[in-house]
């Protein structure tokens, strides 16, 4: 059966372990965590997890039940085929040899990131944006030597 | 008025309506213990190891529908409950687990007997807690319970520092218990059950499968009744045995790797299976797309993720297996009961002529047939005797041989399959059940794991009988390195084991030994007249295999039949 991808937004009980639980029940059950991010929201009892999840429709199906039925879960929004906005965020750190310098300003400007360190040899820039965004700006970023990445998952809410 | 964290437990347990726990001492725990002695009315049964303890409430709480209670220490006295609670989760069965824990600052230290029993026991228990403010300890004790006895049922874990335990707190009962993200769906929906009525009046070769959910809803009287208004035979998983009366002439015995002709025949050739409180594990499935092809499948579970996980479902019905059958019933009175009888006649004498063809079948001669033990100590119980099983050959011929009348008959660890659970079962069920004949049918192999509780039931004065099956093998992996090895016995056979007779005698109990087939009958009715722990030893014939048996990988319709 075809793999197929699963955006879920999760809120759950603000407690210790609660993450613990999450993760176990997919480690133990061989499901597929690709990202995830969790904060609090508001609500200081309550935090949100948005992941993503991958796996064939039955498994994806028995991921959002096996959630549910989690003590600690308050909520399991599927937001895949929803209308939703969806960002993450990654900071780049790039060799920036003189030569090279004005074109990535160039490519930083295009993709609307921001240069938030400098040095000698290197830039380091943040960008947000869904995930194509990212993985283009790093395309185009290759050629001059990337030093070093960090991402976050992607953190999404429906609209309206 | 302000009492004690130990103190709080023991008045939470009270307000359960807890009577009896199990439970071994330690230093975790020794300021509990010592509040247990002002206790009135509380038992506390103290077994050999604390894995006797965990077994011994997982039965407790098969046998009487309660809420089981274990209390332990910290480190190795709780990690000695893991194989139980395990054994507790995989067959959903409502039972509290506290253990003690060293003292909230040494915590995540490495200190003594530290464990992180909360993170080991994440994936088995159905909640787990680590109470640090003894404010808390009323409300969350309640919590316990009742996501232990509630929905479906599963075991619970609170671990407890022991400053937490010593520290002082108001005490004010506390109120309903209200979790936000936890309410369990009972009611079925109407239009669901609605539809498993149209799907009767239309089928023509129809059976019910029940399984563990209609035990621990205790739906059997409903479920009997569904099957003769409407005339639909009855099988059930291991843990379904006692969900429908075993003599009924609507029973098709248990189905699965061991189970009997007609029911697997029945199953791979029906065209609608009404499957009540069951999880379609590989035990009974099979080779899972060839299972029942022809059936539509209705499922009743209480549990979102049982429906659906393994076979494509024509109806789901969420809701509890008592009122979701007590529903469909109402609504199949309403219909012509006399038409279905008359439709299913026909398919009811195909599954009489399977019955014929290859009905379970030994034959004995002059050594000793495992079967003919379970045949007459149904016989001289008159099938009232609780049965606790091991696990392997014991186990199968116990579900074959032994006809059970209702639930909590019998006791068997059928999810996990852990060696060892009989004997304290039989200690746990016995304290449930005092008046009722608890027996215990297990292997050599097996009585072993646990058999240091027979002093428990020495002391307490629980008169439970052991039958050992002995035939001085690890007999259910002998019989698979028999048929799918050459015949390859690596390490099944064992070359020394105890005189069970000495070793009874040791423990205060009474041995009794059977060597010939002769013998077997007055060493039963010797073992059920006295009043106290009986070990039989009975000697039976060493390559005996448990038939019939769907081979793994196997669709259930290609079963070994000798």
């Amino acid at each position: 059966m075809e793999e197929k991808k699963q955006l879920l937004s999760i809120l759950v009980d603000n407690e210790p372990g609660v993450l613990s639980r999450i993760s176990g029940l997919f480690s133990g059950r061989g499901y597929n965590i690709e990202s995830l991010s969790v904060a609090e929201t508001v609500d200081p009892d309550i935090s949100r997890i948005t992941m993503v999840t991958s796996g064939s429709p039955p498994i994806l199906e028995q991921i959002k039940k096996q959630l549910n039925k989690l003590i600690n879960v308050i909520k399991v929004i599927d937001l895949t085929g929803q209308e939703y906005v969806k960002r993450e965020m990654a900071l780049i750190k790039v060799k920036a040899k003189p030569e090279h310098r004005a074109e990535i300003l160039r490519i930083t400007d295009i993709f609307r990131g921001q240069v938030v360190d400098v040095g000698q040899e290197h830039f380091m820039i943040k960008v947000t944006g869904d995930t194509s965004k990212i993985n283009a700006i790093l395309n185009l970023l290759k050629p001059f030597g990337i030093r070093e990445i960090a991402k976050t998952g992607c953190i999404a809410l429906p609209r309206g | 008025m302000k009492l004690k964290g130990a103190q709080i437990l023991l008045k939470m347990l009270e307000e359960e309506g807890v009577d009896t726990i199990f439970g071994y001492p330690g230093g975790a725990v020794i300021d509990i213990y010592d509040a247990l002695m002002d206790s009135k009315n509380i038992r506390h049964i103290l077994p050999r190891h604390e894995q006797g303890g965990i077994h011994a409430a997982d039965a407790y709480a098969r046998a009487s529908g309660k809420v089981g209670v274990c209390l332990v220490t910290s480190g190795p006295g709780a990690t000695n409950t893991v194989t139980g609670i395990a054994t507790a989760y995989m067959d959903s069965i409502p039972v509290v687990i506290f253990t003690g824990q060293v003292p909230t600052p040494l915590i995540g230290n490495d200190a003594f007997q530290e464990v992180d029993i909360v993170g080991i026991t994440r994936p088995c228990t159905k909640h787990n807690y680590l109470v640090k403010d003894v404010k808390n300890l009323a409300y969350k004790i309640k919590e316990a319970f009742h996501i232990a006895r509630s929905g479906r049922p599963g075991p619970v874990l609170m671990d407890l520092p022991k400053d937490m335990i010593n520290s002082t707190a108001r005490f004010n009962p506390p109120g309903e218990v209200n979790i936000k993200s936890y309410k369990p769906t009972y009611q079925p929906n109407i239009k669901q059950v609605q539809k498993v009525v149209r799907l009767i009046e239309k089928a023509k070769m129809p059976v019910i499968f029940s399984g563990g959910g209609v035990n621990l809803s205790r739906a059997h009287e409903e479920l009997t009744l569904l099957a003769r208004k409407t005339r639909i035979p009855v099988t059930s998983s291991l843990m379904g045995l006692g969900g429908f009366p075993g003599t009924d002439p609507l029973w098709l015995g248990m189905l699965g790797m061991h189970g009997t002709y007609r029911a697997n025949m029945a199953i791979s050739e029906c065209d609608l299976m009404i499957a009540v409180g069951v999880r379609f594990d590989d035990r009974v499935t099979g080779k899972i797309d060839e299972f029942a092809p022809n059936a539509k499948i209705v499922q009743i579970d209480i549990d979102p993720t049982s429906i659906q996980k393994n076979v494509p479902v024509s109806v789901p019905v969420v809701g509890d297996c008592k009122l979701t059958i007590e529903t469909l019933n109402k609504f199949i009175d309403e219909i012509d009961c006399g038409k279905l009888a008359e439709k299913h006649e026909p398919w009811l004498s195909r599954i009489e002529e399977w019955k014929k063809k290859a009905p379970l079948s030994y034959v004995q001669k002059d050594r000793i047939k495992p079967q003919f033990v379970i045949e007459k100590l149904y016989e001289l119980t008159e099938g009232n005797a609780i049965i606790t099983t091991e696990v392997g050959q014991n186990q199968m011929w116990a579900a074959q041989y032994y006809h059970f009348k209702h639930p909590g008959q019998f006791i068997s660890s059928g999810g996990l399959g852990t060696m060892g659970f009989g004997l304290p079962a039989a200690i746990g069920a016995k304290a449930a059940c005092p008046d009722r004949t608890v027996v215990d049918i297990a292997g050599d192999g097996s009585i072993q794991m646990n058999i240091q509780e027979l002093a428990t039931a020495v002391q307490y004065k629980l008169p439970v009988k052991v039958a050992v099956l002995n035939n001085n093998y690890l007999g259910m992996v002998r019989q698979w390195q028999e048929l799918f090895y050459n015949r390859r016995y690596s390490f099944t056979h064992f070359q020394h084991q105890p005189d069970f007779i000495k070793l009874a005698d040791a423990y205060g109990a009474v041995g009794l030994r059977a060597d010939k087939p002769e013998e077997v009958e007055t060493v039963l009715k010797q073992a059920l007249s006295i009043d106290k722990p009986v070990v039989m030893d009975f000697v039976i014939e060493p390559e005996e295999s448990v038939y019939p048996m769907v081979p793994a990988g196997a669709p259930i319709n290609k079963m070994l039949l000798v």
